[in-house]
């Protein structure tokens, strides 16, 4: 509808006869007659008649609107406070929406929550609330209403206008809603955990001044309350409210702690109430609060309830990842760049066609992949003409990733010791036109001895997928210490074999890339520090410049320093599935004697930022003469020069002893031989 | 492994040779311009069966992986079956297309289609080349020239364009949907 200038009601302005005259007759006309006579304006009921006149009528006499936050001035009853609410002056011709009698019942639909709290306003009912913005609204709505009427041109906000006043409150209501939810939550839950209704009454009358500060104290539940909630099933929301007042009296616990109990109890109450909230083991929980501060442990667990975003990898030996997407956008794919980290990988939002069926899948453009998957194939950086070993390869992912950098040279060795997710290994191989691969159904520790000498081998440990509770929430409640133990020694003996199978005077490699989906300490931390005693390894920079430093040092244990360069990733931090990835260096083809003489040779092999101060940890329980030897003979140089002449130095140490393991007699013989060759 | 023949992974013998029938058909005469590419010697194996496609140099690499726990060396072209017959494998497609003498061309329509197993009929044929026999060997791509599969032409190419639209002009022999129907199976 246009607005149209009707230059008959052209209303006179400025100090003059005419002005004077007309303008009066103006206002009582317009304080009368229906707006209709103004075209383009929608046609209002008598009902909104009446109101829109009384408004014109309040204007001229009308007192500033700070009155209106007044807390008397209420003249609608709150249905839940249950209490009548006075009102003053004004007010009841104001709230000419609801007759007088029906105010008490008569209530916007807005009103039936009981959780929104405006910080701004001094009161915490919600009725209050609502009541205020109206009322506000309405205020403000008269003032400027007998201005808007008395536009010449007709052309008051008409849009605006068309909305009463009671649907401007009502969205002011539900954005204030969304917004102080939460606060009002925490409010509520700072109370007695028995009294849930009651306590929020009596809370947002004491509570006049502090929303957000929480007077009332936090009180451990009784023991007949917890039997009593022991023999009920569990009430979550109940649940869900102490672990948040649990959490705040644990942050801030010298003020907020009850007398007389101790931080312990605090922290079983907590634990018990998140297993039984997120359906976690105790163990698990126990495990997972060693590792995470408490606040980012809620974070954690919240996010292990939601799925990560669903993300692929372009197949570069195929196609551009600017080709790809412009297809998938045509297929009616919802989807973007994965983060500046990646050129190959995109994050899809949404789609019309399922992923896993699309031409260009089944062409092998592209692989479903999880994000945290591309990186330890970054980190590990084949190049060109090298030879890779994949050892736990299955399904296929990040074997194919290393084949597309490769640009399908060299000789990508897949093995894997399941049978079964071997099928998927060849037949993603094969979708995404990979030649250089061969596949293998080895156990992981017979390597080297089916095949050794690699330039780089990626070892993508099994482990207890604490990473990735949010595909498996099994995961929860079917681990527990002895699974997590296992899992570690496999993962042992999985590394050393890994680390023996590559070949360190390689030319342009030496590395073993470890990483797991696992954020337990001691799957990634621990078992990587245990290689570095027992092989002659050192830890290197992944090349990854996000993610978590892995710890050094954690509960008991102390781990080598260089674990820093280690890293982890968190659902919660980083938006992709738990991941740790380590990258080792091999520096010497000799395998170290489990004999303590040998401790001092591997820490000659730390890294050159460390000074002797690093060393003491190790050096203490092991020979020092040694060690002042192994000192003397280099520093530690990542430099490749540097590296064969410590192999040529060490050499002579090594050669006395005997080998206690027989079936790596052979091996370090061999590459001795190959180290002469290419020392001189 | 049949015991009348040796167990080694090894090369094809002529007989074998021979009997890739189908695969000579789809590429004629260009299979030298398989085994002898600018990026080194290309071979075929054979491993349980089935006929693999590496280079000499991924051979060498492979060649001390006990027998029993290899499972895949490069491309797998295609299995002979029970009867010594040779069966074409999807796997394939990428190596062939390109040398292909004989595409035809589906409709968008009945892509799908014959993505998930079915004949291509008249009505979803878009383009076919000229001069194409009866029985011969065939490409199947899309519209926009992506590789679908393979199949057998069921008619040569003026009765395609006589015959009416539910008649079957394509057998189906491969198409890349087997990656997801079944994925077993390819190896």
């Amino acid at each position: 509808m246009g607005r149209k200038l009707d230059p008959s009601k052209k209303e006179k302005r400025g100090p003059g006869r005419k002005a004077r005259k007309q303008r009066g007759a103006e206002v009582e006309l317009a304080r009368f007659l229906p707006p209709e006579a103004e075209s383009g304006r929608k046609k209002l009921s008598s009902h909104a008649r009446r109101r829109a006149a009384k408004r014109r009528l309040g204007a001229a006499g009308r007192t500033a609107p700070g009155g209106g936050r007044r807390p008397a001035a209420k003249e609608q009853g709150d249905s839940q406070e249950g209490s009548p609410i006075k009102a003053v002056g004004q007010d009841p011709q104001r709230q000419s929406g609801f007759k007088d009698d029906n105010a008490k019942w008569l209530t916007p639909a807005k009103g039936k929550k009981s959780l929104s709290k405006r910080t701004s306003v001094e009161l915490s009912s919600n009725g209050e609330v609502e009541e205020d913005s109206w009322e506000m609204e309405e205020e403000e709505q008269e003032d400027g209403s007998s201005e808007e009427l008395m536009d010449d041109y007709g052309a008051s906000s008409s849009d605006e206008e068309e909305l009463l006043p009671i649907e401007k409150a009502a969205l002011k209501q539900k954005a204030d809603e969304d917004l102080s939810e939460d606060d009002s939550e925490e409010d509520e839950v700072a109370e007695e955990t028995s009294r849930q209704k009651t306590g929020q009454k009596e809370k947002e009358d004491a509570e006049l001044q502090l929303n957000l500060e929480i007077d009332e104290e936090f009180k451990l539940p009784t023991d007949e309350q917890i039997e009593k909630e022991t023999a009920e099933p569990p009430d979550l929301h109940v649940i869900h409210q102490r672990i948040k007042s649990n959490m705040e009296v644990l942050q801030d616990f010298g003020v907020k702690r009850e007398e007389g109990r101790t931080r312990q109890e605090y922290l079983a109450l907590l634990r018990r109430d998140m297993a039984a909230y997120y359906s976690y083991s105790d163990f698990l929980l126990k495990m997972l609060m060693d590792i995470f501060p408490l606040p980012e442990l809620i974070n954690f667990l919240e996010a292990n309830e939601v799925p990560r975003p669903v993300t692929i990898r372009t197949n570069t030996l195929k196609t551009r990842r600017r080709d790809l997407a412009q297809a998938l956008i045509n297929r009616g794919v919802n989807l973007d760049p994965l983060g500046k980290w990646s050129k190959t990988g995109l994050v899809i939002y949404d789609s019309s066609v399922p992923i896993g069926a699309t031409p260009e899948y089944l062409a092998g453009h592209y692989m479903l992949q999880g994000a945290s998957s591309l990186l330890p194939v970054m980190a590990l950086a084949p190049q060109e003409n090298e030879r890779i070993l994949d050892m736990c390869c299955a399904p296929g992912g990040k074997t194919s990733y290393i084949a597309q950098l490769m640009k399908n040279t060299g000789m990508i060795l897949a093995n894997d010791s399941n049978a079964e997710r071997l099928r998927s290994v060849v037949g993603n191989l094969h979708r995404l036109g990979v030649t250089n691969a061969v596949v293998s159904n080895c156990d992981g520790r017979q390597f080297p001895k089916v095949l050794g000498g690699f330039d780089r081998v990626l070892l993508d440990a099994p482990c207890s997928g604490t990473g990735v509770i949010s595909k498996d929430p099994a995961i929860k409640t079917n681990k527990d210490e002895k699974d997590i133990l296992r899992c570690a020694h496999l993962q042992k003996e999985l590394l050393l074999s890994a680390i023996d199978s590559v070949n360190a005077t390689s030319e342009t490699g030496g590395y073993v890339v470890y990483c797991t989906c696992s954020i337990t300490v001691e799957e990634n931390e621990w078992v990587v520090d245990y290689a570095l005693k027992k092989r002659n390894v050192r830890l290197v920079a992944t090349g990854l410049d996000f993610g978590k430093e892995g710890f050094t040092r954690f509960k008991d244990r102390r781990f080598h320093p260089s674990l820093k360069s280690t890293r982890r990733f968190y659902p919660h931090t980083h938006n992709m599935d738990g991941f740790f990835i380590a990258k080792l260096k091999k520096f010497s083809n000799a395998i170290p004697k489990t004999q303590k003489d040998e401790e001092p040779a591997v820490e000659a092999a730390k890294p050159s930022t460390g000074p002797e101060t690093v060393m003491e940890p190790q050096a203490k329980k092991k020979k020092l003469e040694s060690s002042k030897i192994a000192q003397e003979q280099k520093k530690p140089q990542p430099a490749l020069k540097k590296r064969h002449s410590l192999q040529e130095q060490r050499r002579p140490l090594k050669a006395v002893r005997p080998s206690p393991h027989k079936s790596y007699a052979q091996v370090p013989n061999r590459k001795k031989h190959k180290v002469k060759q290419n020392g001189q | 492994m049949g015991t009348h023949r040796s167990e080694q992974c090894r090369a094809l013998t002529a007989s074998e040779d021979g009997s890739d029938v189908t695969f000579s058909c789809s590429i004629g005469e260009n299979i030298q311009l398989l085994v002898d590419r600018p990026d080194g010697t290309y071979c075929f194996r054979l491993h349980r069966d089935r006929v693999y496609y590496v280079s000499e140099k991924l051979l060498k690499g492979a060649a001390s992986i006990p027998r029993d726990s290899l499972v895949a060396l490069g491309t797998c072209f295609g299995k002979f079956t029970k009867t010594q017959k040779f069966r074409l494998s999807v796997t394939a497609l990428d190596f062939l297309a390109p040398y292909a003498k004989y595409k035809v061309w589906v409709k968008p329509g009945s892509e799908q289609s014959f993505l998930y197993g079915n004949h291509v009929l008249k009505s979803g044929l878009g383009r076919i080349t000229e001069n194409t026999a009866q029985y011969q060997g065939v490409v199947v791509y899309s519209m926009a020239d992506i590789p679908l599969g393979f199949g057998v032409a069921a008619k040569s190419t003026q009765d395609c364009r006589k015959v009416d639209p539910m008649a079957i002009v394509v057998f189906h022999q491969a198409d890349v949907g087997e990656y997801v129907r079944s994925e077993d199976t390819l190896t």
